[in-house]
């Protein structure tokens, strides 16, 4: 119930977007959140954004999936 | 059965559709060739093994990134019988197509199914068509059987794996569930994932020209590896142990897998196949494996421990074991 | 920021801990179905020190839902002018006769939605039907649903409803100590009910009873790292709220979530399946949305809780036993013939437990 992922915003249209799970594209909504930009990281949780992420910490999501790319 | 009705859960390869199958319609019509539930059946005649088997194709949508019903009706019964170690031959073709189909996608479909059987050096042999009322069938059902010649001098079944032999995987789990669950309308979700759907039957051919000691395929398809170990420990009643850091999943396959809740051992694939042979021979195997186009990202994924109570088990990254247990329901329904 | 601490050094800090705990066993709650899986899932009890045992609490949603809410989700489903839309987790916790999944197989319109944005549309594209959605869930949720139902109004729509079965984290906790029984030495609090309520909301927490809390992410790494910090608090004697989901999580939380959230809906008493009714500890629709209760809008009250014999799914959400404590489980109780909703739901203690470790190995 908790499942929430980190995303990249890629695209914006009204309330809000299309993010994007390594390669993976879904619509999120961004109405929680102030904002948002293309190319920011979001938490999306439900099919709504919870949480934008500030550069230090999207470094950190970027990292992780750099992370699991290369066990792969 | 146990439930008044049949539910979805019937139908998804998990402990719901075992019970069905192994009490219910063995407890009606089993026979020694039939109870032994494997991909295909294994008939004599003489000194001479034919492998025969069916397999029904319902998936939606009809089209998805990396194949069609079509290609999957092929190559879901010739990997059966190459999981039997077999030599694919010859294959029926039932259709049950609903009224309204168009043309074009008839077409096409067809023309899959004729590049899938060429690829996988099969012929089309016998079919049947029937048409039904719009609103039933979906577009459209598509059953093959399929018969081939077994390689003489193989046996190769799940009463074969032995504590001590090696479990591997020719590449990434994952991809086709994820791929026709993608382009399911009401999810709106994109990926990039591709279904894996391949003819396995050269692959496992050339394992077979290797290493003669196979002792067990078996391609994961409903239910995922999860489903498929489970019934392979249940059947030669062993301990299989896997080790979650040599389990291939790409990097696509495990972000959708994060976003939609799903375990990537769980998940369908459709040109995969578990290859379980002895221990010495494992890393020749694996060689043979990566070598082939559908190898690439083989991987030695966990061995059969002891004998005992037919199990999985899973050493997590950190160092803790968990079960893993055959799926109770429906995961994904209509994915194949 | 530094990258996320490896596992084996969380371990041996766990383990160099754990031989200064002040009065073992150490007993650490932790009240989110997420954390539950992910727990059981990675083995994590298997490389923790015998001093430390980890509870589970009543953290999975479907599983405090109580009984007479899902029989009156369940009915609902069997009026055929009624869409139900559910996240999955709902669709197989037997109500009384049945669940959700068998409605559905007898002919109910039972949908399965991972948003209620799907559902929403649902009301839009079936404007003859009526769609109720089961809106379970904790803080995380809730403010989507709060939107949604906005939403819905905002289009004129007449034809959406939700069963406001949503909960607050807080109060339980706090519940769960009040009990005299408790043994909780503390909590692992939800990641991502905190992004929205922020780590500060579990401060009245340890002011009072003085037990420690760390908020921690889901991988098997981060729970570890939390468990150590944790650890850390209990050896010096030193409650607080600390985060280990730095990543995600801060003292404040999402102000505007919460805002949007309030317009909607007001917390309420409500109960608990297991540990019965808890102050405040609901979500209510305020009174211009009411007429968006779905019970409101149906003349349909749940009635009262009614356990399973043998059932022992209250004291596990408390976390006063462990699944294997219950004669039913792994017997009688199992996911394919659940008992109680701690058994079938893929978040609850027993379904867990029995999934994932319930072998010896």
């Amino acid at each position: 119930m908790c499942l929430a992922v980190p995303a990249k915003v890629i695209e914006i249209s009204g309330s809000g977007g299309t993010v994007s799970v390594r390669g993976n594209n879904f619509q999120a909504d961004f109405a929680m959140l102030e904002d948002v930009k293309l190319g920011d990281f979001v938490l999306v949780h439900a099919g709504f954004a919870i949480k934008k992420y500030d550069t230090e910490e999207a470094r950190e999501v970027l990292k992780l999936w750099k992370e699991i790319e290369e066990k792969t | 059965m146990k439930e008044e009705r049949v539910l979805l859960a019937h139908g998804g390869g998990g402990t719901m559709m075992h019970n069905l199958v192994g009490e219910t319609i063995l407890g009606k019509l089993g026979n020694p060739i039939l109870n032994a539930l494997g991909d295909s059946a294994v008939l004599e005649f003489g000194d001479r093994r034919i492998a025969f088997t069916t397999d029904s194709f319902v998936v939606q949508p009809l089209f998805f990134k990396g194949g069609d019903i079509g290609k999957l009706s092929v190559c879901g019964t010739v990997n059966d019988l190459a999981m039997a170690g077999a030599r694919p031959l010859f294959l029926s073709l039932g259709f049950i197509v609903e009224e309204g189909l168009e043309g074009e996608i008839l077409e096409r479909i067809l023309e899959s199914i004729r590049a899938a059987a060429e690829e996988a050096e099969v012929r089309v042999v016998t079919g049947d068509t029937k048409v039904v009322e719009k609103g039933k069938a979906d577009g459209i059902y598509i059953n093959t059987s399929g018969v081939g010649e077994i390689r003489p001098g193989v046996s190769i079944a799940a009463e074969n794996a032995k504590p001590g032999d090696a479990v591997l995987i020719n590449g990434n789990m994952g991809d086709h569930g994820i791929a026709v669950i993608s382009e399911r309308e009401g999810l709106s979700f994109e990926t990039e994932i591709c279904s894996d759907c391949a003819p396995l039957n050269h692959l496992a051919s050339r394992i077979l020209d290797v290493c003669d000691e196979v002792h067990c395929f078996r391609d994961p398809t409903r239910g995922g590896v999860a489903a498929t170990l489970n019934a392979i420990a249940g059947q030669a009643k062993v301990r299989i142990e896997l080790f979650e850091k040599d389990l291939p999943v790409s990097p696509g396959a495990r972000g959708a897998c994060d976003l939609l809740g799903f375990d990537p051992l769980y998940v369908p694939n459709e040109g995969k196949m578990l290859v379980i042979c002895p221990e010495e021979r494992a890393e020749t195997v694996l060689n043979e494996m990566r070598s082939d186009g559908y190898g690439r990202d083989s991987a030695i994924i966990g061995r059969v421990t002891e004998e005992g109570e037919g199990v999985v088990l899973l050493h997590t990254r950190i160092g803790g074991m968990r079960i893993v247990d055959m799926p109770y329901g429906e995961q994904l329904p209509r994915i194949c | 920021m530094t990258a996320r601490t490896p596992a084996r050094r969380c371990i041996e800090e766990i383990r160099s801990l754990a031989e200064k705990i002040p009065s073992p066993p150490l007993r650490l709650m932790e009240v989110c179905g997420t954390h539950t899986v992910s727990i059981a899932r990675n083995g994590i009890r298997d490389i923790l020190p015998e001093n430390i045992s980890l509870l589970s609490g009543p953290g999975c949603p479907v599983c405090v839902t109580p009984d007479g809410v899902i029989d009156a989700a369940i009915s609902l489903a069997e009026d055929p002018r009624v869409i139900i839309a559910t996240f999955g987790d709902m669709m197989k916790v037997p109500g009384t006769e049945k669940s959700l999944e068998r409605a559905r197989a007898e002919g109910a319109d039972v949908r399965m939605v991972y948003s209620p944005t799907d559902a929403l549309r649902f009301a839009r594209e079936y404007p003859d039907r009526k769609v109720v959605f089961i809106a379970v869930g904790f803080e995380t949720t809730q403010p989507g649903n709060a939107l949604t139902i906005e939403r819905a109004r905002a289009d004129g729509l007449k034809n959406f409803f939700v069963i406001p079965a949503g909960k607050l984290i807080p109060p339980a906790m706090a519940a769960l100590l009040e009990d005299s029984d408790s043994r909780i030495g503390g909590f692992i609090c939800p990641g991502h009910v905190s992004v929205i309520i922020g780590a500060d909301a579990y401060a009245p927490i340890v002011e009072k009873y003085g037990k420690p809390c760390v908020v921690a992410g889901f991988e098997p790494e981060e729970i570890l790292e939390g468990i150590a910090m944790f650890l850390g608090m209990a050896v010096e004697e030193r409650p607080e709220v600390v985060i280990q989901y730095r990543q995600c999580v801060d003292r404040a939380g999402n102000l505007r979530a919460r805002e949007i959230l309030n317009r909607v809906y007001h917390p309420a008493d409500s109960e608990w399946r297991g540990l019965g009714v808890i102050p405040e500890s609901g979500f209510e629709l305020n009174d211009e949305y009411a007429d968006y209760d779905a019970f409101r809008h149906f003349g349909i009250e749940p009635r009262p809780s009614r356990e399973r014999k043998g059932c022992r799914c209250g004291e596990v959400l408390q976390g006063k036993v462990e699944p294997f404590e219950c004669a039913l489980f792994s017997r009688a109780c199992t996911p394919e013939h659940a008992v109680g909703p701690c058994m079938v739901s893929s978040e609850g203690t027993c379904g867990a437990y029995y999934r994932y470790n319930r072998k010896k190995m």
